[in-house]
């Protein structure tokens, strides 16, 4: 096949997935205002869950149970969801800020985990054979097919959360956000709220975990870093415009587009540079999301639009 | 209805209510007024859940409620206003109402993926009660508009409109006139005095509009200071020589 398709295929099935992470934090900070600056606990939570339930045994470390992927992905998600029942349990009770540093907590606890405990994650030399989906279609056909799973799956998780922030469930999610008295005088329990969509975020964390390790077919501590999973994420989110269901999909590519091509760029560095490219890119996606912040702080698709588009279709059914 | 006792809130040295016993009769239109930081908002704030006493109790229908949330406490037919409306600023009037109403089958994520016919028949039911209560309060032509771009007398009707969502049991009104125009201030009068006969839903007023209080309420419970000064019918309370001195004293030479 063209190496460039090849690579047009490559891409688009990382942005994708970084667009499930997106769609996930989109759900905790853009809708519902939740703190979390440890995505990357979720994700390789999610991600370790699967591999453990879908690769063939292993004499030196635990899981290996050979299930389908299926059953792996939904793992995952449950896995991420429970942790994030606990850290939610203990945190959202106490005040915003609390929860933030949980949850930088927690991503270190989870990484000094995956590390150290090799009976069940065979450490730092990580795990490999994880199975990739359609394995039995060549690489070209694996590929292109996992491709079209990535782009199932980011249209799934955003069809659903659409649906739920249209609904009342949203309606209130808005309201925590706007005065959390307000809610409270109206009958709700805000963080019964507060506490679903950090649950529902990290369940579909940990299924983009799963989407990377099972896609990469490798999996190690290594894989899973706090600049590339969650300060990426985070400004995939803020570029793309926070609270904007689409403006996270389109965060999630044009950031990831950026931070590959910058790859191209440093590659060009002399080589007595060379080994400050990871750095350097670094700074150029910090710069750039503090360009956003100055001079379009609500994103490329604000969350504001989006309301404008809702209201106006309100309206415009009114009567019906 | 609603029985406060030895009810105690301090801030800091301050002592906003202090050893505060008063009672609300079942049906009744009760009014609470005093000066300016009697403690009245500090008495709702605790009966409605939003601050916890120092000390005292609250009952309701002979029930300790005292420290119970304001969740559970709305569930039991007990709603508050804010004396300072606390409106969704960013979300359209009508969203500020339709939020309100108990048991939304949408409210419940999964029920919103799975079932979005009976999610949307749902809303149906709301956003039509929502429009009555709108059209009622003069908000109807302002449905789609932000709650943040409401006059100042517009958002104390929609403070008032939330808890025209529901069928209480106990009201408990902070100000409800503040800034309502004269023709309005009618309506509303009528207004509760129709739901407190007809639907016999119990009101707990906070006023300094003597004309209403006069028209609306018995008894009149005066707070001075954090207690419970006097009470009884507004004709006795205006005889009473302490409310006179703390209070009404420039109502009548
Ligand atoms: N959250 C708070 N923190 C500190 N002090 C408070 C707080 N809320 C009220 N107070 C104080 O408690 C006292 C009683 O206030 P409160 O709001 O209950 O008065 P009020 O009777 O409602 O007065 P008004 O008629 O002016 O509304 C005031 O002196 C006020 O400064
Ligand atoms: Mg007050």
């Amino acid at each position: 096949m063209d190496p460039l398709l090849n690579y047009a295929i490559f891409f688009v099935t990382i942005a994708g997935i970084y667009a499930v992470w997106s769609l996930a934090l989109n759900v905790q900070w853009g809708l519902t205002g939740l703190f979390n600056i440890g995505i990357v606990a979720f994700v390789a939570v999610g991600g370790y869950t699967s591999v453990l339930l879908t690769v063939e045994p292993s004499a030196t470390f635990g899981g290996g149970l050979g299930l389908p992927l299926a059953v792996g992905f939904i793992g995952a998600m449950v896995t991420s969801a429970i942790l994030a029942l606990l850290v939610g349990l203990i945190t959202l009770n106490l005040r915003a800020d609390y929860l933030a540093i949980a949850t930088i907590g927690i991503a270190e606890i989870v990484r000094l985990f995956l590390k150290n405990e090799e009976w069940l994650t065979n450490g730092v030399r990580g795990i490999g054979g994880v199975p990739r989906a359609f394995a039995d279609l060549g690489p070209e056909g694996l590929a292109l097919a996992n491709m079209v799973l990535v782009l199932l799956c980011v249209l799934i998780v955003f069809l659903l959360i659409e649906r739920a922030r249209r609904a009342p469930w949203g309606r209130v999610l808005r309201a925590i956000r706007e005065n959390e008295l307000t809610v409270l005088a109206s009958g709700k329990t805000v963080k019964y709220f507060r506490l679903q969509a950090f649950v529902l975020g990290a369940a579909i964390m940990g299924l983009g975990g799963a989407l990377y390790a099972h896609f990469v077919g490798f999996i190690s501590p290594e894989a899973f870093e706090p600049l590339q999973t969650t300060f990426l994420v985070w400004v995939m989110l803020i570029a793309g415009g926070s609270g904007n269901t689409k403006g996270a999909v389109l965060g999630a590519f044009i950031i990831w587009a950026i931070w590959s091509g910058s790859q191209i760029v440093t590659g060009w560095l002399p080589p007595e540079l060379a080994t400050q490219a990871g750095a350097l890119r670094m700074g150029l996606i910090g710069l750039l999301l503090v360009l956003v912040l100055l001079f379009r702080n609500e994103g490329l698709l604000s969350e504001e639009d989006q309301r404008r588009a809702d209201i106006a279709r309100e309206a415009r059914n009114d009567g019906r | 209805m609603i029985k406060v006792e030895h009810l105690v809130k301090r801030f800091g040295g301050l002592t906003a209510v202090d050893d505060c016993t008063l009672s609300v009769p079942a049906g009744s239109i009760t009014a609470v007024i005093g000066p300016n930081g009697a403690g009245k908002t500090t008495l709702f704030s605790m009966i409605a859940g939003f601050l916890k006493p120092n000390g005292g109790r609250i009952l309701m229908d002979g029930d300790d409620i005292t420290g119970l949330s304001p969740p559970t406490l709305f569930h039991k037919g007990l709603v508050r206003t804010f004396q300072i409306p606390h409106e969704l600023s960013r979300m359209t009037v009508l969203e500020n109402l339709m939020l309100v109403p108990p048991a939304q089958v949408g409210e419940h994520v999964w029920l919103a993926w799975l079932q979005p016919g009976r999610v949307r028949a749902q809303e149906k039911e709301i956003r039509e009660r929502a429009e009555e209560v709108l059209q009622f309060l003069d908000l109807y032509r302002l449905r789609y508009e932000l709650a943040g771009r409401l006059s100042g007398g517009q958002k104390k009707l929609l403070e008032l409109g939330r808890t025209m969502m529901i069928e209480p049991r106990v009201v408990l009104l902070d100000e409800p006139a503040a800034g309502v125009n004269r023709t309005l201030l009618g309506k509303l009068t009528e207004a509760i005095q129709r739901l407190n006969e007809e639907q016999g839903y119990t009101f707990v007023v906070i006023e300094h509009d003597m004309d209403m209080i006069a028209e609306l309420c018995s008894p009149v419970i005066v707070m001075a200071q954090g207690r419970v000064l006097a009470e009884g019918s507004m004709a006795e309370i205006r005889r009473n020589r302490d409310v006179l001195e703390a209070y009404l004293g420039v109502v009548e030479d």
